[in-house]
């Protein structure tokens, strides 16, 4: 009696998820529920708006707080650690050159000392004008290890260094390089033979990128401005441990905002995968 | 008979469970949904330390999470999840800590391959990205049994990346060219081109991610599909890995719906370019 009542209850339960399963397949197909899904889409999206609202409020009152001076810890904290830092500007922003130069001399200000500035249609490389003539352009093999002034299109600027970067310093860099290794294996073949497990190395590709122009320093910090968190294609090989933070567009800009991202960057602890 | 009343109940809750689900994810669908999810599944240790109890716990609950955020994923329509679950880097962690994890691994591996798994409920083809030679012997072949048992499965795709790194990645991606194209480069002088290195590397048949997470609150990408992440939303969630949930993940889709009408036509600009 009881195996037969236990049966009856676990066959009622498939039917109950069967019919579940039937009706969610119903309510898919039915335009009228389609409407009904649509508006409580909308309403859900306008829930989410309402928070990124209420954080934008919060992150304005943030900044008034911390221009006004009150808390000395975002007046006094170390650089050290900044050893290079990175913006990417949304290329329809970043045809606004006022405004990115209003960022490079906040930048200045706070102490920051080298710069790469990236936008993926190059509007920077053909509109800005620091004017000066270019420290350098696009050169192969002048280069020492770990020399933060070994960049390709370098400028000065508000005594900083800045490196004027686009899409094609990105992948297309790292497809020339990887053209110079073997052409270089190439012409050392009858020299050195069985030379590819040795050859195709992390190392040799940094080296690669220096011989043929397209090496730059791993930005400790990426600022991005723009309307999302993307990088838009900023050079692969230079993002491996990089702290990426979004700042928003680059028109609603703030300098405290700035203070916040570096100050938060000091405190960051970075093992390495260890 | 109450263990049987127990079962019977908790199918119920689970049918409820699942038709609500799939009504929200029937309202989320609505709008643009991601092809392509990756995850970097960051914070087990610090969920362990939190919890005062032993590290293999919090890669446990983590892999619990894993399996249910695929699930989620699967019936929300989302063809590829990419997992960083083991960095080349990670190698510099004690050599106890490294053997624990790699026996935790294989175990795992194990049980995909069930036949209660989600894999199997699915139909989930498993890939393996990585430099598998680093791993040690029983993973290795756990990985290689994994990838031929499920090779001609049509379902979701599952790619987990293990002794990976992005710039490991691009190497080989540079090797695998060079083999490719040795002839015509001697022969004709012919370089590697970035459409060469992508025909190479592990995603060459995966479409990029359209969000890559990232939990824990850390903001780098550490080394993770940096080539492959151009026009990817980059999110970085607070919880840390074993406390990730659906609302985590729902709240992410919108983030990312809520983008996609930017990021859709920087990629649209990045193809005619390209």
């Amino acid at each position: 009696m009881e195996t037969h009542l236990i049966q009856m209850y676990m066959r009622l339960a498939n039917e109950f998820a069967r019919t579940f399963d039937s009706l969610f397949h119903r309510i898919q197909s039915s335009m009228i529920l389609k409407f009904i899904l649509g508006l409580f889409w909308h309403l859900l999206h306008i829930a989410v708006s309402l928070v990124h609202i209420w954080s934008y409020v919060i992150q304005q009152l943030r900044c008034y707080i911390i221009s006004s001076g009150l808390f000395a810890k975002y007046r006094n904290f170390s650089l050290s650690r900044l050893r290079y830092l990175a913006v990417i500007v949304d290329s329809q922003e970043a045809k606004h050159t006022a405004k990115i130069k209003q960022l490079l001399s906040w930048l200045s200000a706070i102490g920051v000392k080298h710069v790469a500035l990236y936008d993926a249609e190059g509007v920077l490389k053909k509109s800005i004008d620091f004017g000066q003539t270019r420290l350098r352009d696009r050169s192969a093999g002048t280069c020492l290890d770990g020399d933060v002034n070994c960049v390709t299109s370098l400028c000065n600027y508000e005594e900083m260094s800045i490196e004027l970067l686009s899409f094609t310093d990105g992948k297309e860099g790292i497809a020339k390089a990887a053209s110079f290794l073997c052409s270089d294996y190439l012409k050392n073949d009858s020299d050195d033979c069985g030379r590819t497990e040795t050859l195709f190395t992390e190392a040799n590709m940094t080296k690669a990128l220096k011989a043929v122009g397209y090496y730059g320093p791993e930005p400790d910090l990426l600022l991005v401005y723009g309307p999302a968190r993307c990088h838009l294609g900023f050079p692969p090989w230079r993002l491996r441990y990089t702290e990426i933070m979004h700042m928003g567009p680059l028109k609603s800009m703030k300098y405290s905002a700035i203070v916040k991202a570096l100050y938060d960057f000091s405190k960051k602890y970075q093992n390495y995968g260890s | 008979m109450e263990e049987n009343g127990k079962s019977i109940t908790s199918s119920l809750l689970r049918s409820v469970s699942r038709f609500l689900r799939n009504c929200l994810f029937a309202m989320l669908s609505f709008g643009p949904m991601p092809n392509h999810i990756a995850f970097i599944m960051d914070g087990s240790r610090r969920y362990a330390k939190n919890r005062i109890v032993q590290q293999g716990t919090g890669h446990r609950v983590g892999f619990k999470v894993l399996t249910s955020t695929l699930q989620y994923c699967y019936e929300m329509g989302v063809k590829y999840v990419t997992v960083y679950a083991f960095s080349i880097d990670n190698f510099k962690r004690e050599p106890a800590e490294v053997q624990s994890l790699m026996d935790l691994m294989k175990e795992k591996i194990d049980e995909l391959l069930n036949r209660e798994s989600i894999v199997s409920k699915y139909g989930i083809r498993i890939n393996f990205w990585g430099n598998l030679n680093l791993l040690t012997e029983p993973v290795r072949l756990a990985a290689m049994k994994a990838m031929t048992a499920t090779a001609k499965n049509t379902g979701p795709v599952l790619s987990i990346c293990v002794a990976y790194t992005s710039t490991n990645e691009i190497m080989r991606a540079v090797e695998k060219a060079w083999e490719e194209k040795r002839k015509e480069i001697e022969q004709m002088d012919s370089a590697i081109s970035v459409g060469d290195l992508e025909r190479h590397l592990y995603t060459a048949n995966c479409p990029d991610p359209d969000i890559v997470i990232r939990t824990s609150g850390e903001t780098r990408l550490s080394n993770f599909l940096l080539w492959q992440s151009d026009y990817g939303h980059l999110q970085n969630r607070h919880p840390l890995w074993p406390e990730f949930c659906l609302r985590h993940l729902i709240w992410a889709i919108l983030e990312f719906q809520r983008v996609y009408p930017y990021l859709q036509e920087r990629r649209g600009w990045c193809k005619k370019e390209g």
